[in-house]
């Protein structure tokens, strides 16, 4: 079936999953998708580096059987994905292929070559017209709408179109599958016919919006040292660097199910396939805290695991941000996660190396720098024509060579984020969840959202926060010098302030992921037990002897411990609390 | 049938380049040297005309006349119940002194990947009686899990112990650079344990051939997949996957390929992963677990061989001064059987004894800096004597159920009921009466 108008070309060469083609007729675009004929298949493939007639594509599967002189079909669009109704609760592959439809003889395994449909053609959908004969639309507007799950989804007028044009059809109200023409639209003299769904290239950042805003609001995790320390702001950028099992992917998790979004993407990227399917059994099972429907509705994963193709990996990110951009076109709120971006760094540095590029460090590609610059920068709070608002929040993982954040792709990442999230092999090891190092880790976002989060969580809420970390590195100092000359050494002052930030540490920072309770802190619960915290940290203590003062913080900060566990609000909660609040009476603090 | 080449034009390291036409890629050869020597070579790599493919069983004495012929498949490895108790090479020649395996179905090594969703989330506890294990990072069938060693510690007889008792109904022990005293110890144990007859061995010794290393894990992980398939829960044993990354340096070097760190190749992450991830429990069918060694050269677990396969795997065991060490070593699938397939105070049982033992551990480096001996300091260190003796040591064999029981007892010698930082309700059920 080659259309006689498209290019073809042949193969000339193969290495890995890196085919090189000579071009027999036709242009050819980079990046554009073309397919191989194999006697029993045709294997997907994009187009990485002309040079003259030949040219390179990366193939995305495995290229076991495939012999120089095979046919090559272009097909003159760069790799896409489809956007419509129908993308929610769904599991796909790194290329959109729905991973519960991929069906083979021996029902376990992927075999290769098979596409499907993205999105059910099938399915009805409440439509309901948004605009109407003879107004005038530009590119990503709202011209209709579906409920889907619990969202409103808008239909969007060609998300590449320039200029404006003039609708010259809608359909009403009524129940059509994606694939109905539900408008036309005149598009300078010429007609255009839209369904439900488009196609969008992955690789090119979705800008059908009137212009970025700068993000200030908080993005709400429900995990503490996120929230309250390194906040992540709606529409910012976030990384979670890590040695191997410091805990990358559990806080992930954690984000991916207690975030108040409109919808997470997540992305598992070159990980473990257990871990997705873990998320697969779990999210059904769970509330979206938002809505309390099923977590599974808002969600999406895009699943690449570390033994699917790597070409198809260095896709898979791209694919999520895509669809996440998508859904912030509708005026949505959508996180992203991408566990982990290394191995989509590591994809580009096998192709870079077929491709016998000039190595850069630890032999990555030169532009990797911009390719994660580029990826982080499609994150973002931006404000549609219609001057809604949507926002795209991104937080990758980092998997560091050797655990050690001095290599290429922690550097380059760090250099674009808005808040570091450094896990330490240190604070793993000592069980000490999240892992997140206070010492090393940061948020610009603080500072950035300082008047929002002073007026919505409390007056003094940043100098608390910044008074909180300047602790914490205090008593690391004290903690430091103890180890050379032992607590005898250490003034009562010192071990006071010492024991604060342990406290600190231990009751706050700390949070029990696989507690029922303590795995999820709302944002008014933080802003309470924050607050009565800090009265504990600044109520100046003073004790005759060392033991004296150790006694009483086992006990206060047992209390702040056992708090963690009683539920929001609940009579145990509140037993706590006065508990607390009597022995810093006792301890000589006074109350305000 | 297929067309035979006699023009080598290169040969670099154990990889042959000729001018051959309709060749596909990973496509296998026949190869038979001048003085009648034979061997399977793998395409590599297809530019134009020019074809490479690395030799199995080593480039070394290759003529460049010698015979190339295409067979027209990748590599593969023949599946039946025969190759149970049977031993065979990297390359799956037999090596046991018996006859080929006739008439068997061949299957392709190094096959897709399993579809995600078709898998299911692991349950069943594998009992090990190593209370390291089994209290503290319980194995759970279709997990993935290296033993990080030094070189020297008895990480081989931990494999062969583990193997011995696991009850799976299929071991397959892929040796990888095997010592020949080693791959004789394996049989052996084997044997005298009684499991030789549901074992297939594919044995690599550090004689032969490099190239057949790389085969190795493939050869075990694809016969592996198709017992499973049939419904068998399979234990696959590698060792040492070092030496399989090392043979894949080897070759990349040979490749002229850039490499990433020391030396090794960039793809190493999926290399490794593509073996690893084919531990899986098949929804309606068998499983496949895989315990493998990963020596850590010069001790450094950031070396990138035991670096990158920590982050594919689902923890790792690390063995130090012939004990496992309980800080290092995680299962990271421990939570989906603790407390629910095993007892209900393992968990209580399991934090405990480890935070009891790390204070233990603190109390001894105090000591050891000189500060003062304080009687709570008395306690722990009987503890850690204990701890050590009771549980560490290699030689314990005993089920979780009495390793929890004398988890109790050791505590219940050396502490109060209410220093050990249980929950009330654990205490008052499990502590020993009397004590
Ligand atoms: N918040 C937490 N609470 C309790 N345990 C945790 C927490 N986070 C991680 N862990 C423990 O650490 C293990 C490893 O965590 P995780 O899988 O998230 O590591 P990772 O950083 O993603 O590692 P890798 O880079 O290898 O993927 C978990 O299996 C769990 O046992
Ligand atoms: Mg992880």
């Amino acid at each position: 079936m080659i259309d006689s108008s498209l290019t073809t070309g042949h193969v000339v060469g193969i290495n890995g999953n890196m085919m090189a083609v000579e071009v027999d007729t036709g242009s050819v675009v980079q990046n554009e998708v073309a397919f191989v004929k194999l006697p029993d298949s045709k294997l997907k493939a994009e187009v990485i580096k002309v040079i003259g007639k030949k040219c390179f594509l990366q193939v995305f599967e495995d290229t076991t059987g495939i012999s120089v002189g095979m046919p090559v079909e272009f097909t003159g669009n760069m790799l896409a994905v489809e956007l419509g109704p129908g993308l929610l609760g769904q599991i796909y592959d790194g290329l959109q292929n729905p991973l519960t439809l991929l069906e083979n003889k021996q029902q376990f395994f992927l075999q290769r070559g098979q596409y499907k449909e993205p999105i059910d053609r099938s399915k009805k959908w409440d439509w309901k017209p948004l605009v109407a004969v003879g107004d005038r639309v530009r590119a990503g507007q709202w011209i209709g709408e579906v409920p889907e799950k619990f969202i409103t989804h808008r239909v969007l007028t060609p998300l590449g179109m320039h200029g404006t044009a003039v609708v010259k059809k809608i359909l009403p109200e009524g129940a059509y599958p994606i694939t109905e023409k539900v408008a036309e639209l005149d598009v300078n003299g010429k007609t255009v016919t839209l369904t439900m769904s488009q196609e969008w290239p992955v690789k090119k950042a979705i800008k059908a919006y009137k212009e970025r805003i700068y993000p200030e609001e908080l993005l709400i995790t429900r995990q503490r040292i996120i929230d309250t320390l390194f906040p992540i702001s709606r529409g910012g950028t976030s990384c979670i660097p890590g040695p191997f099992g410091a805990g990358k992917t559990v806080l992930q998790h954690l984000i991916s199910k207690f975030s108040s979004v409109d919808l997470v993407i997540v992305v598992a990227c070159g990980e473990r396939a257990g871990e997705v399917v873990e998320l697969i059994h779990e999210f059904p099972e769970m509330k979206d805290p938002k809505t309390g429907g099923s977590l599974m509705d808002r969600t999406i994963i895009i699943c690449n695991t570390s033994s699917m193709p790597v070409a198809a990996r260095e896709a898979s990110v791209y694919t999520g941000i895509t669809l996440g951009e998508y859904y912030r076109q509708m005026g949505l709120d959508v996180l992203v996660l991408a566990d982990s971006t290394s191995r989509w760094a590591q994809a580009m540095r096998e192709m870079s190396g077929r491709l016998e590029e000039i190595p850069g460090e630890e032999a990555f590609p030169a532009y990797l720098e911009s390719r994660i610059a580029g990826l982080y920068e499609r994150a973002g709070l931006v404000q549609l024509h219609n001057d809604k608002h949507g926002a795209v929040t991104l937080i990758g993982t980092v998997s560091p060579a050797g655990g050690n954040f001095e290599e290429p792709v922690t550097q380059a990442t760090l250099k674009v984020v808005g808040a570091f999230l450094g896990l330490s092999r240190k604070r793993s090891d000592e069980r000490k969840f999240p892992a997140i190092d206070p010492l090393d880790s940061y948020s610009l976002y603080i500072d950035q959202m300082a008047d929002s989060l002073n007026k919505n969580l409390d007056r003094e809420w940043t100098k608390m926060v910044h008074e909180a970390e300047e602790l914490l590195r205090r008593g690391a100092e004290i903690g430091k010098m103890m180890t050379v000359v032992g607590e005898e050494g250490i003034s009562i002052d010192d071990l006071v302030a010492y024991l604060k930030s342990e406290m600190l540490d231990f009751t706050y920072l700390q949070q029990n992921a696989f507690d029922d309770i303590d795995c999820a802190a709302t944002i008014e619960r933080q802003v309470a037990d924050f607050k009565l915290l800090y009265k504990a940290l600044k109520t100046p203590f003073s004790f005759e002897t060392k033991p004296e003062a150790r006694k009483f913080f086992v006990a206060l900060q047992d209390n702040f411990y056992q708090k963690n566990y009683a539920a929001e609000s609940s009579p145990e909660y509140a037993k706590f609390v006065s508990k607390i609040e009597e022995i810093i009476v006792s301890g000589g603090g006074r109350l305000v | 049938m297929f067309k035979e080449y006699t023009k080598i034009t290169n040969i670099i390291g154990d990889i042959i380049e000729l001018s051959a036409e309709g060749v596909t890629y990973r496509e296998l050869a026949a190869i038979t040297n001048h003085n009648g020597d034979t061997s399977l070579a793998q395409v590599i790599r297809i530019d134009g005309s020019k074809v490479s493919l690395q030799v199995f069983a080593g480039a070394k004495g290759m003529s460049n006349r010698a015979s190339v012929r295409f067979l027209g498949h990748p590599m593969r490895v023949p599946y039946s119940e025969d190759l149970l108790g049977r031993i065979f090479s990297g390359s799956g020649k037999p090596i046991d002194g018996k006859p080929e395996i006739a008439n068997a179905a061949e299957t392709d090594i190094g096959g897709p990947s399993v579809n995600p969703v078709k898998r299911v989330v692991p349950r069943n506890f594998i009992e090990t009686r190593i209370p390291m294990i089994d209290i503290f990072n319980p194995l759970v069938e279709s997990q993935k899990l290296p033993i990080f060693s030094t070189p020297g510690e008895p990480f081989n007889e931990l494999l062969a112990r583990i193997a011995l008792q696991a009850k799976a109904d299929i071991v397959i022990l892929g040796g990888i650079g095997l010592k020949f005293d080693e791959y004789i110890g394996f049989r052996r144990k084997f044997e005298e344990g009684g499991i030789m007859d549901r074992t297939v061995m594919f044995v690599h010794t550090a004689a032969d051939p490099v190239v057949e290393r790389l085969l190795v894990p493939d050869m075990a992980l694809a016969v592996a997949e198709q017992f499973g398939i049939a419904g068998k829960r399979v234990l696959v044993l590698l060792t040492d996957m070092t030496a399989f990354a090392d043979a894949l340096k080897e070759i990349s070097v040979a490749m002229e390929q850039v490499p990433s760190n020391l030396g090794y190749p960039g793809s190493l992450y999926s290399d490794l992963a593509s073996r690893y991830e084919k531990a899986v429990d098949f929804e309606g069918a068998g499983s496949i677990t895989v315990l493998a060694v990963t020596t850590m050269p010069g001790g450094d677990v950031t070396h990138p061989v035991p670096d990158n396969t920590g982050y594919i795997t689902e923890g790792q065991y690390y063995l130090v001064n012939g004990m496992i060490n309980p800080f290092g070593s995680l299962s990271r699938l421990k939570q989906l059987v603790i407390g629910k397939v095993t007892r209900d105070d393992h968990g209580a049982v399991m934090n405990a004894m480890i935070r009891l033992y790390a204070k233990a551990l603190e109390s001894k480096k105090k000591i050891s800096m000189g500060f003062e001996k304080t009687e709570t300091d008395e306690k722990y260190l009987r503890y850690a004597d204990l701890f050590e003796e009771r549980f560490m040591d290699l030689r314990v064999d005993i089920p979780l159920n009495d390793a929890l029981d004398l988890g109790w007892k050791t505590m219940a010698e050396c502490f109060d009921r209410f220093e050990i930082g249980v929950k009330k309700e654990v205490v008052d059920a499990r502590w020993p009466k009397g004590a």
